[in-house]
């Protein structure tokens, strides 16, 4: 049985690159290294990737002579791709292999045995919908704060919170705790369900489905098996999710803050940028706010020195608070708004860090929120 | 600075007799024994005037006894030797601050860059040994070489109470008529070894090819026996700024390793380490013990952090969980121990803590969790007073108040080592 197809260098190269990502670096079965094949006589093509824990799939267009069905190496087919010339690329198979040629390049590749090949695991059914730029822009504010410790893999992933028309994603690594609300479209109104999915699952997931309008989310929890899948531009992707009681951390945020300062969100991550070039690796960043100003200094004894200081605003007492500066920076990175607030209760307390439209608005936006660490000083 | 002779060696002289002799002036200019008895026990430190009768340090002590009939046995009082030993440190680091404490009683120092400020080393020297005298009563013999090597053989023979300076252009002269068991690494076992084949002086080692000397030796100890020999010694001062751990021991004679005893140990050397640590601003990532069992086997146990500490009570309890790995599965009643070791490595500076979200599982042993931020402000407030009051003022319990019922003081020796 033979498949033979011809499709768009462009669409071949981007399908094959986004499912090689799916595949395993060291697969636990040979098969899994392998990428899928599947040509239809609709005229589509389905490339699929898996790894038992994260699966991809895609369909693009292509003109199918002979429908049917291969298993090839993912990274090399990935790799052939992306070095062919702007031309057709004809794909035939043949016995155990697979001629693919572009132009004036011809590559035989070995064909990999597809009865195998597991199955990919089942969409879920459809939970709703939100908008790609959104979810894109949560993810990234969320997954900033997520460890990368896995010695505890709770707190590698991104807890997701369904409640009606309001999707909540957090994730912390103990120093830092990000938390986005939004709204989606659920597919029902009453939809309430929880999920964690892993942080680096979920930046991936942003960069392959966020270009979309709109991507569909779904959750199954309580099966055999608790899989959450995406949607978007006929690419498709689940993953298991991860296993273990989320800590709960909306209390940490601290009911009261008694003081809070204002800046310019761009002016205070330069300063912090510039004053940071002398903290040596696990030395903190020094602020403190008086009315008017932010001092930023670093660096402290014989060692090198910086400070800097920024035109702020001050409501409630002045204080001194230490941050380690790249978690501060992060969480000022992740804001959307020309204006940071910056609230505390005290300096061994977390602090909290939103956005604010303006210098002098009355509110900040609470739809982000980081909250923050502190650190505490020998002196 | 291979050129002139700056490193010093200063040696505390019969440390622990000389300290009861200062509290007790009866003992003055007589034969004691610090530890032991009569009947038996080990002798742990004998007084110049006994050690002219033969009297040593790990002698039993009724063999003591039978060389010097009118030898006194005194018990030790372990915290003034910790005291004292202390002070004449703080003595040397007035000098320089390139002091390497190798043990509770001695000590190198380079003092290559204090020459300019008080003089010629000779006058630091006869400095040093005049402050020590007076301010806290002890004899302190100090050698002055090119090399640490020869630094220690120089205070070596200035005992008791002198002091001795080899210049560049004097060493030969110096060492070669000097015994081989003065060289760093010979014991009685080796220096008989070399006597079979009739290098008996420094002289003779050094003038003994190096491939022969490896051949009676093994590779590695003729080699290096070979070098300190021709004082060819390129270690360098190292102080605990520069040093890679810090660490503290005690030995304890034969012991059952009760869980009383070893906290209690472990309490006190953990403390040791941990101040030191944070008396630098520094924490670090590995904890390693050392088991020494009767048998003078020793087995070392060590686990690594994800962040690194210098908390006390944090140090003690991974030393603790170290320990009864170090002793799992021997038979507990059979397996006696003399020698307990805690050290810390993989240093790095640590002028602040990260603090942590109270995020289970809390695990106090992280410096950041909530308890252990408790513990770190704790030890912060335990050092201030302790600078301003005394070593003593205020401590761990079974460390600073050790139930002298589990460790006698005379059994206890405190040996410290940072390198």
């Amino acid at each position: 049985m033979t498949v033979k197809f011809r499709v768009e260098r462009d669409t071949l190269a981007d399908a094959v690159t986004w499912v090689a990502r799916a595949l395993p670096n060291r697969p636990p079965v040979p098969v899994l290294a392998g990428l899928l094949i599947e040509a239809d006589d609709n005229g589509t093509l389905h490339l699929s990737g898996f790894d038992y824990e994260v699966s991809a799939k895609v369909e693009v267009n292509a003109e199918v002579s002979d429908p049917g069905t291969a298993l090839v190496s993912g990274r090399l087919l990935a790799e052939i791709c992306r070095s062919l010339p702007g031309k057709p690329v004809d794909v035939v198979t043949d016995g155990t292999k697979v001629a693919l040629t572009c132009g004036a390049s011809r590559f035989t590749l070995l064909t990999m045995p597809v009865d195998e090949y597991p199955t990919l695991p089942a969409m879920p059914e459809n939970t709703g919908m939100v908008a790609g730029d959104v979810l894109t822009e949560a993810v990234g504010q969320v997954t900033v704060a997520a460890s990368r410790d896995e010695t505890l893999p709770i707190l590698t992933g991104v807890r997701l919170e369904i409640e009606g028309d309001t999707l909540t994603l957090m994730a912390t690594d103990r120093y830092r705790l990000a938390m986005r609300t939004l709204t989606w479209r659920p597919s029902s109104p009453g939809a309430s369900s929880i999920a964690l999915v892993r942080a680096r699952t979920l930046a991936e997931v942003a960069k392959a489905l966020g270009s979309a309008d709109e991507v569909s989310l779904a959750l199954s929890t309580g099966g055999a098996t608790e899989l959450i899948g995406f949607t978007a531009n006929g690419r498709r992707t689940t993953s298991l999710l991860v296993d273990g009681d989320y800590p709960k951390v909306r209390a940490l945020f601290p009911e009261s803050l008694l003081t809070h300062a204002v800046v310019e969100t761009q002016s205070l991550i330069e300063a912090v940028r510039r004053v940071a070039l002398v903290a040596e690796r696990n030395t903190p960043v020094r602020l403190t706010f008086t009315d008017g100003l932010i001092t930023l200094e670093a660096g402290q004894g014989e060692d090198a020195q910086a400070s800097e200081a920024v035109e702020s605003s001050l409501v409630g007492d002045e204080l001194s608070i230490a941050f380690n500066p790249q978690y501060l920076l992060d969480g000022l990175g992740a804001l959307s708004l020309p204006f940071t607030r910056l609230s505390f209760t005290q300096a061994t307390k977390p602090a909290v860090i939103t956005g604010q439209a303006s210098a002098d608005a009355e509110d900040d936006d609470d739809t982000y929120r980081y909250l923050i660490m502190p650190v505490r000083l020998a002196g | 600075m291979v050129g002139r002779a700056t490193i010093l060696h200063a040696d505390l002289d019969a440390f622990y007799a000389s300290v009861e002799q200062l509290l007790d002036p009866a003992l003055r200019c007589r034969p004691i024994a610090v530890g032991g008895s009569a009947d038996g026990g080990v002798v742990l430190a004998a007084s110049y005037e006994a050690k002219a009768h033969g009297v040593r340090g790990g002698m039993s002590g009724w063999q003591a006894k039978r060389l010097c009939p009118t030898l006194r046995f005194v018990r030790g009082h372990f915290a003034e030797y910790q005291r004292l030993a202390d002070g004449v440190m703080a003595v040397l680091h007035d000098v320089t601050p390139e002091v390497q404490r190798i043990s509770i009683d001695e000590a190198f120092l380079d003092l290559s860059g204090s020459t300019h400020l008080f003089g010629e080393p000779r006058v630091i020297a006869a400095l040093l040994r005049r402050r020590v005298r007076e301010e806290l009563g002890l004899p302190i013999s100090v050698g002055i070489a090119r090399t640490k090597h020869l630094a220690k053989i120089a205070s070596q023979v200035a005992k008791p109470d002198g002091l001795v300076v080899v210049e560049p252009d004097e060493e030969r002269r110096f060492l070669d008529p000097l015994p081989v068991s003065l060289v760093w690494g010979v014991g009685p076992v080796t220096e008989q070894r070399l006597a079979d084949w009739g290098i008996r002086t420094i002289g003779d080692l050094a003038r003994t090819p190096a491939p022969e000397v490896e051949r009676l030796l093994g590779h590695a100890v003729g080699t290096r026996l070979n070098a300190l020999a021709r004082n060819d010694d390129p270690r360098r001062v190292v102080t605990p700024d520069r040093a890679r751990s810090v660490s503290a021991q005690s030995a304890f004679g034969r012991r059952s390793p009760a869980p009383d005893l070893v906290r209690e140990v472990l309490s006190h050397l953990a403390d040791r380490v941990a101040s030191r640590l944070r008396a630098k601003n520094r924490a670090g990532r590995t904890v390693t013990v050392t088991v020494r069992f009767s048998g003078m086997r020793s087995v070392t146990r060590s686990v690594t952090l994800s962040a690194p500490i210098a908390t006390t009570l944090t140090l003690t309890e991974l030393a603790e969980q170290l320990t009864w790995q170090a002793l799992d599965g021997r038979d507990r009643a059979d397996a006696e121990i003399s020698l307990l070791a805690v050290s810390v490595s993989n240093l790095s500076h640590q002028h602040a803590v990260q603090l942590e979200l109270p995020i289970p599982p809390e695990d106090p042993h992280r410096p950041g969790s909530t308890q252990g931020a408790a513990r770190w402000a704790l030890d912060r407030s335990v050092d201030a007073v302790c600078r301003r009051f005394g070593r003593r003022a205020v401590g761990y319990l079974p460390a600073a108040m050790p139930r002298t019922a589990s460790v006698p003081d005379e059994f206890r020796e405190l040996a410290e080592h940072e390198l």
